[in-house]
């Protein structure tokens, strides 16, 4: 088996006051073994809610509705929370959260803090327990003495090291992480993505990294899924994306288009006029072609979903 | 080249740290040093970028400049005027002609204000305009001018009702009010979506061009600095330690702080994924509070030798078209580098 996930049409719907927000819509998608891929698009386009949809753990009022989860072959939508407890979350696939360094207890010391992840999920007698979690600290590059500390103490970088330690305890086989380094400052940030990169070598093991910065992706993402308004819109290699012959769905040109270079000279960037659709009414047909430069008439009436141009390149686009 | 139209002389400003019980019987002061000794000119009609990572002292510049803060020492000139220690209506008249743009649009606006009175409320502070008509024109002719079109449809909305690139335009469009000559834009596009990001920067810029106005332009992020500003400094722990043309200063960069930032910084382009970057930078910012002997920059650089901890810190000075650097030895360390280019690893 090639794929350690496979995602085929999940579907999340936010259950709101107002209505239905189909916030992940018909999304499918595979992991391979020891691969990172990104997951890009602005914010509340779905990566988040995607993200919380693989763990099982939809944030309410969203509910997953449809679809299949495959981690390792097995289907665990059907699983009851109980089993999905013992068996998956944690275990098997984890998460690194959003702003994740910024919720250490602050009263605990990190060595109280990582001690009751691993006893709510292992019986461990205290020494190994000790072994274990000095065995992963040194793995993100933190000595020991991190442990008697507390988080105030820790900068911005070591917080989120003890946060990947956390998340990699239980050894699972998947890791989300989620926009891991968009509070950290330029030096730090290249420090993780340089440990991730590291962890996925020596460890074996898969990434699943979201971010709205097109720019951090082509640094750590070997296959990078670009997601627009609950749907995907293209999934493709790290050389697909970002190589020189382009990318092919209108939106990811002009997102790249709308990033500045840092060695370019550069006069007008482009920018996509208008703003990212409102769920809640979400366009018809193809939800990009109000903002889309290169709209033809069958855009607004039928829906487009991505398909394969050439290997490992899907597109959602009727021109392509 | 003409007078500037803000000079800022050897500026510091200093915050006191609370103390115990015992430092303040031995007499003991912590100061938070947070700009500590920083001198630029920026010309008229010019975006000037302040780049740092957080705690340099890049927000506090900011703010000494639209004089939220009293400095210090140093001295502050305004179009040739010393505006360091002035008070009553010199400063609101300061505060007229130096107008800010905030990191974060929603917070920066009252809730319960309408667009309309989130742009009057500037002329009513400072008693400008006879009547309320006479303001109210001038607010349609700001939004016309961050093109918030039709004027009429957002003049009555509340900030809640725009998205936040429209925010961001009515923010811009209320430092406007005032016609203002300097504008501090404090990380004006770092909560803005990607897509509509080029999009802000571009009208700002439109903006600046049609009015002739001044730029100070505060943020983290190099890529866009690179592109949005005329001239920009690189600042470390309160002082500037490289500063000049952007692109010169990105693309022949001197000082081994900028070199380590720009290093760090993400590009999207292909072929990166295999490769562990090397930053050429050692352990993490000191404290503002404690700040090292010599260049303050010596324990955190590669290329220190015991001169750089021993000898007084380094000034800024001219090394060639105005590109200022704030490192003796960097001639010695730019040959160092080019000997050493080897330094990307491949799995």
């Amino acid at each position: 088996m090639d794929n350690i996930l496979e995602v085929k049409d999940l579907e999340l719907h936010y259950f709101t006051q107002k209505g239905v927000v189909k916030a992940v819509d018909r999304l499918s998608f595979d992991l391979k073994k020891g691969e990172t891929l990104g997951v890009v698009g602005e914010s509340g386009c779905g990566k988040t809610t995607m993200a919380t949809a693989l763990l099982k753990m939809p944030t309410p009022p969203g509910r997953i509705v449809g679809g299949q989860i495959l981690l390792d072959g097995d289907d665990i939508m059907p699983l009851s929370e109980t089993e999905i407890r013992r068996r998956v979350r944690w275990e098997r696939i984890s998460m690194v959260f959003q702003g994740a360094m910024n919720c250490l207890t602050p009263v605990y010391t990190i060595e109280k803090q990582m001690r009751e992840t691993l006893q709510q999920h292992r019986q461990m007698d205290r020494a190994e327990a000790g072994k274990r979690m000095l065995k992963y600290l040194n793995l993100v590059g933190l000595s020991s003495d991190v442990l008697r500390r507390y988080p105030h103490e820790l900068s911005g970088g070591m917080k989120q090291r003890v946060v990947i330690a956390t998340a990699l305890f239980l050894e699972p086989k998947v890791v989300i992480c989620d926009e891991p380094t968009t509070a950290l400052d330029v030096v730090v940030q290249a420090e993780i993505i340089n440990l991730l990169k590291t962890l996925k070598e020596e460890m074996g093991l898969s990434f699943i990294f979201i971010t709205h910065d097109l720019s951090i992706e082509a640094e750590v993402s070997d296959r990078i899924m670009v997601m627009y308004a609950g749907r995907a819109v293209e999934i493709g290699t790290n050389e697909q994306i970002y190589g020189p012959q382009g990318s092919a769905h209108p939106y990811t040109q002009r997102l790249l288009g709308a990033t500045p270079r840092l060695h370019e000279e550069v006069k007008e960037l482009s920018f996509i006029p208008g703003t990212p659709p409102d769920l809640l009414d979400p366009p018809s047909g193809c939800r990009f072609h109000p903002r889309c430069p290169v709209v033809m008439e069958r855009c607004p009436h039928d829906d487009v979903w991505v398909r394969e141009i050439e290997p490992e390149h899907m597109v959602a686009c009727w021109r392509c | 080249m003409s007078e500037p139209i803000l000079r800022v002389e050897n500026l510091k400003k200093w915050f006191p740290v609370k103390r115990s019980i015992r430092q303040v019987l031995s007499g003991e002061r912590t100061q938070v040093k947070a700009v500590d000794g920083i001198s630029f000119d920026v010309q008229k009609g010019e975006i000037f970028g302040l780049v740092g990572e957080s705690g340099c002292g890049k927000t506090t510049t900011g703010k000494l400049i639209m004089k939220l803060l009293d400095s210090t020492d140093g001295k502050m000139y305004m179009e040739g005027e010393d505006v360091t220690g002035i008070s009553g209506d010199a400063l609101a008249a300061h505060r007229r002609k130096v107008q800010m743009i905030f990191q974060d649009p929603y917070a920066s606006m009252n809730p319960r204000f309408k667009i309309l009175d989130v742009l009057m409320e500037p002329l009513v502070i400072h008693g400008v305009g006879e009547t309320s008509q006479e303001r109210e024109t001038w607010a349609i002719k700001a939004l016309e001018e961050v093109k918030l079109t039709p004027p009429d449809e957002f003049l009555s909305r509340h900030p809640h009702m725009l998205s936040g690139g429209q925010r961001q335009r009515a923010a811009t469009a209320r430092t406007l009010m005032l016609s203002p000559s300097i504008i501090v834009a404090d990380e004006p596009v770092s909560m803005i979506d990607l897509s509509t990001r080029a999009e802000i920067l571009h009208m700002m810029r439109q903006v600046q061009r049609e009015l002739g106005l001044t730029y100070i332009y505060i943020t983290h992020d190099l890529s866009t600095a690179r592109y949005f500003t005329d001239r920009l400094a690189v600042m470390y722990l309160g002082r500037i330690v490289e500063m000049g043309v952007a692109g010169e200063v990105i693309d022949n960069t001197l000082h081994p702080y900028s070199k380590a930032l720009i290093a760090a910084v993400c590009e999207p382009v292909s072929g990166r994924v295999n490769r562990i970057k090397e930053v050429p930078i050692k352990g993490e910012i000191p404290a503002a509070t404690n700040i090292p002997q010599g260049c303050r920059f010596h324990p955190r650089c590669v290329y220190a030798t015991q001169a750089c901890w021993e000898q007084p810190e380094p000034e800024l000075f001219d090394a060639g078209n105005g590109h200022m650097v704030a490192c003796r030895r960097y001639e010695e360390i730019l040959e160092k580098g080019d000997a050493a280019k080897t330094s990307e690893a491949e799995f």
